[in-house]
């Protein structure tokens, strides 16, 4: 291709910057005692100690996949720290509360935690590192019996639900990031909607990491009860740095008898440089359950950052009529690796899975889809749909899809469709003849191609979706 | 409004328009007719900027601009508009998305004010109703699933949007049926105006019953053999491109 396909990529990450906070960051290694540690920083009760403990020893047993289509250089778990918190620990009364440092970093971000200052209706639970710092919005839901909060105070005010359903759809010995994730993970998010409530805003958490040579493992745990509804968003970032940095978290959902959630993924970790310098691992097991009957739980994610992208975000279609669905839009460029899909497992009765997936691939990036969809032979009269579209742009990247499908029922069907193409110089040709300069005729065919995709994330989260698809892939034709 | 002096250029390394020399001025409809790979298209391309060819010697001034040296949608915005042979499907794309940011950064680069929604979707509707175009257009993927008609008669209805000085059809006609010709070509002689200027290329003299030329030009292996007045399409008609290389050789 001409100057114009290959050129466009190299706007500067806009939240690569650092913020210098005090931090109580424990050395780096990982043991039992690192575990114990955690656990006691965090004042948890003895049942969770033991969890994560157990959790830790699975881990030791188990070897980091290697099946993945993913290349990156080997991670040193023993050079990580696993726990660093800003230096203000006791618990907040009120934002006002919270240090000025860390609401001007998230007011950097485009998140406003002053909650009279914001215009949506979006409820917040901002995590910087490994805790939480705040959370928007939480009156309000209170009123409705909503519980929205960070995972750490759960633990303490509601014990009883997080232990009931912890590791209830992502076992702690799932898989080895999963494994290491609850051995480890230092907070994150919860959130409980009672039987019958439509929660009435957005929730969302946003993920910051901010120490460097630290990982990153939170939890997110959404339940939602018997005819409950939620949509539920989440954003990340995190500087730029020369190092890789580990994030492994694991987030879990359960849907009752006729609830339904939605979640939200816009990922912008950073994703290194154009060489591949930096960045971050992105390890993530993301898994819900349709406990209930006509229970459904949808997936959208727009994945645009991270060096290395490991996520498969699944549902366990298990009530009879459940419904499950995966959006995603995977971008990626330079050096970027993303290996990125679904699990569509139906075990109930008539119950129906969709899966559209748009994987964009600039520069040097390598884009796998890797989606299994799974019939039961009780799952009788189950539908699966699959569209798998990849675009090209320009000649040094690759696109891989890997779909498997298993029925073994014969009153079930799967449909598949994949495609693959490229963004043509004549594409941009037309539109810069009808005066669109290259930058907007690439955005503008991009979000065509994953428009089916971002029709289904909230309003805003669409507009900074589409942004974000813009800025990432600029410079990458031209 | 165009002047083109000794064109030359490439594709893939291969010269394809040897030598053009051609003079627009306003108010005039210049058609340019010639064999299957006689190089219209390129000349085409070549002045709407396409990347893929490149000028090796000669020069083309459009309102006294050194046309070649801008991008191709710096002559857009200067008014140069090309109905494709083929054009191209953009999915997911809207037609009136397309066409707003299109006339938008047009208005823009003139220091017009940019139109609003609505505003736009005024002035689209009665552009539709020139080309009589369904509104079902407005909202279908530009170009995607169109049939080959819908194709042309979408690029009509650009051109009477973005209003340009140089409109270049490429072989609008090819694809219509009968009623469909009478209507672009409508559509076309209503977007005539003493300030602004068309290039036709097409293979057919029935075209130019309706858009009626001022001036014919034959290409032939990328150079301009013969020009004449609108009698000269006629005459090709009758006999084919035939006497052209025959008086070619006479002459040689
Ligand atoms: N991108 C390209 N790559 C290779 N060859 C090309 C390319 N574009 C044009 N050509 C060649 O240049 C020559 C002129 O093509 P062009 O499309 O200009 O012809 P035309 O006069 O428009 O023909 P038609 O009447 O069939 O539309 C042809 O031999 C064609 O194969
Ligand atoms: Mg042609």
């Amino acid at each position: 291709m001409s100057e114009s396909i290959e050129e466009l990529v190299s706007q500067e990450y806009k939240y690569g910057f650092t913020t210098n906070i005090e931090t109580d960051t424990i050395p780096p290694g990982l043991n039992e005692d690192v575990v114990r540690l955690i656990s006691k920083k965090k004042n948890e009760p003895e049942w969770l100690t033991e969890w994560r403990l157990k959790a830790f020893r699975h881990w030791l047993t188990l070897e980091e996949p290697r099946w993945p289509n993913l290349t990156y250089a080997k991670i040193d778990y023993q050079s990580i720290s696993y726990y660093s918190a800003p230096k203000q620990v006791k618990k907040l009364d009120s934002l006002d509360e919270v240090d000025p440092i860390l609401l001007e970093t998230y007011e950097k971000l485009g998140i406003s935690l002053t909650e009279q200052k914001r215009l949506s209706g979006v409820a917040v639970d901002a995590v910087f590192d490994s805790v939480s710092v705040a959370t928007t919005f939480k009156e309000t839901l209170k009123e409705k019996g909503i519980i929205f909060c960070s995972f750490s105070e759960a633990v303490q005010e509601h014990p009883d639900l997080v232990r009931k359903y912890l590791g209830s759809v992502v076992p702690s010995s799932d898989n080895y990031f999963a494994a290491l994730n609850s051995a480890v993970f230092s907070d994150g998010s919860f959130c409980y909607i009672p039987k019958g409530v439509r929660c009435p805003m957005e929730l969302s958490t946003y993920f910051r990491i901010n120490a460097s040579n630290t990982g990153q493992f939170e939890r997110t745990l959404i339940v939602a009860d018997d005819g409950a509804y939620v949509s539920y968003l989440e954003g990340c970032t995190a500087p730029m740095r020369d190092e890789n940095q580990l994030h492994a978290a694991v987030v879990e959902i359960v849907a009752m008898d006729n609830a339904e959630v939605k979640y939200s993924t816009v990922q912008n970790w950073y994703a290194g440089d154009k060489d591949g310098k930096g960045g971050i691992y992105n390890f993530v097991t993301k898994r819900g359950k349709c406990a209930g009957v006509n229970s459904k739980i949808s997936w959208t994610q727009v994945e645009t950052g991270s060096a290395i992208t490991w996520k498969y975000p699944s549902v366990i279609l298990q009530g009879d009529n459940s419904i499950g669905e995966f959006y995603s839009v995977a971008v990626v460029n330079n050096r970027q690796d993303a290996d990125t899909g679904t699990k569509m497992l139906h075990i109930g009765k008539n119950t129906r899975s969709t899966i559209v997936s748009k994987g964009i691939s600039a520069g040097r990036g390598n884009n796998t889809y890797r989606g299994l969809v799974s019939i039961g032979k009780n799952a009788t009269g189950s539908r699966n749909y699959t569209q798998c579209d990849s675009m090209l742009i320009g000649n040094k990247c690759s696109a891989n899809t890997f779909p498997y499908i298993e029925v073994k029922n014969s009153s079930s069907s799967v449909e598949h469709e994949a495609s693959t193409s490229k963004i043509g110089e004549d594409q941009i040709f037309y539109c810069k003849q009808r005066g669109i300069n290259t930058e907007n005729a690439i955005s503008m065919i991009i979000n065509g191609f994953a428009k089916e995709v971002f029709k289904n994330l909230p309003m805003e989260f669409a507009v900074e979706a589409q942004k974000l698809l813009g800025i990432s892939l600029e410079g990458s034709v031209g | 409004m165009i002047e083109i002096k000794n064109l030359h250029a490439n594709v893939n390394g291969k010269e394809i328009l040897k030598g053009i020399n051609l003079k627009v001025n306003a108010g005039e409809v210049h058609a340019i007719m010639g064999p299957n790979g006689s190089g219209k298209s390129t000349l085409a391309q070549v002045l709407s900027g396409h990347p893929a060819y490149q000028v090796t010697q000669g020069e083309v001034l459009f309102e006294g601009q050194d046309l070649l040296d801008m991008e191709p949608e710096e002559r857009a915005h200067a008014g140069v508009f090309l109905a494709f042979q083929y054009p191209v499907e953009i999915p997911g794309v809207s037609n009136s998305y397309f066409l707003k940011a299109g006339l938008n950064e047009i208005r823009k680069s003139r220091g017009q004010e940019e139109l609003d929604s609505f505003q736009f979707l005024k002035l689209l509707k009665e552009k539709m109703k020139v080309v009589e175009m369904d509104q079902s257009f407005i909202n279908r993927p530009v170009n995607e699933g169109f049939s080959g008609g819908e194709k042309k008669r979408n690029e009509i209805l650009q051109m009477a949007v973005l209003e340009p000085k140089l409109a270049i059809l490429d072989e609008t006609d090819s694809g219509l049926d009968i009623d469909a010709l009478k209507i672009v070509s409508s559509g076309v002689n209503k977007l005539k105006s003493p300030s602004n200027a068309t290039i036709v290329v097409t293979h057919y003299q029935r075209l130019l019953n309706y858009i009626v030329p001022d001036f014919v030009h034959v290409l032939v292996h990328g150079r301009i053999v013969k020009s004449g007045g609108k009698e000269l399409a006629l005459e090709l008609e009758a006999n084919g491109y035939d006497f052209i290389r025959e008086e070619m050789l006479q002459s040689a």
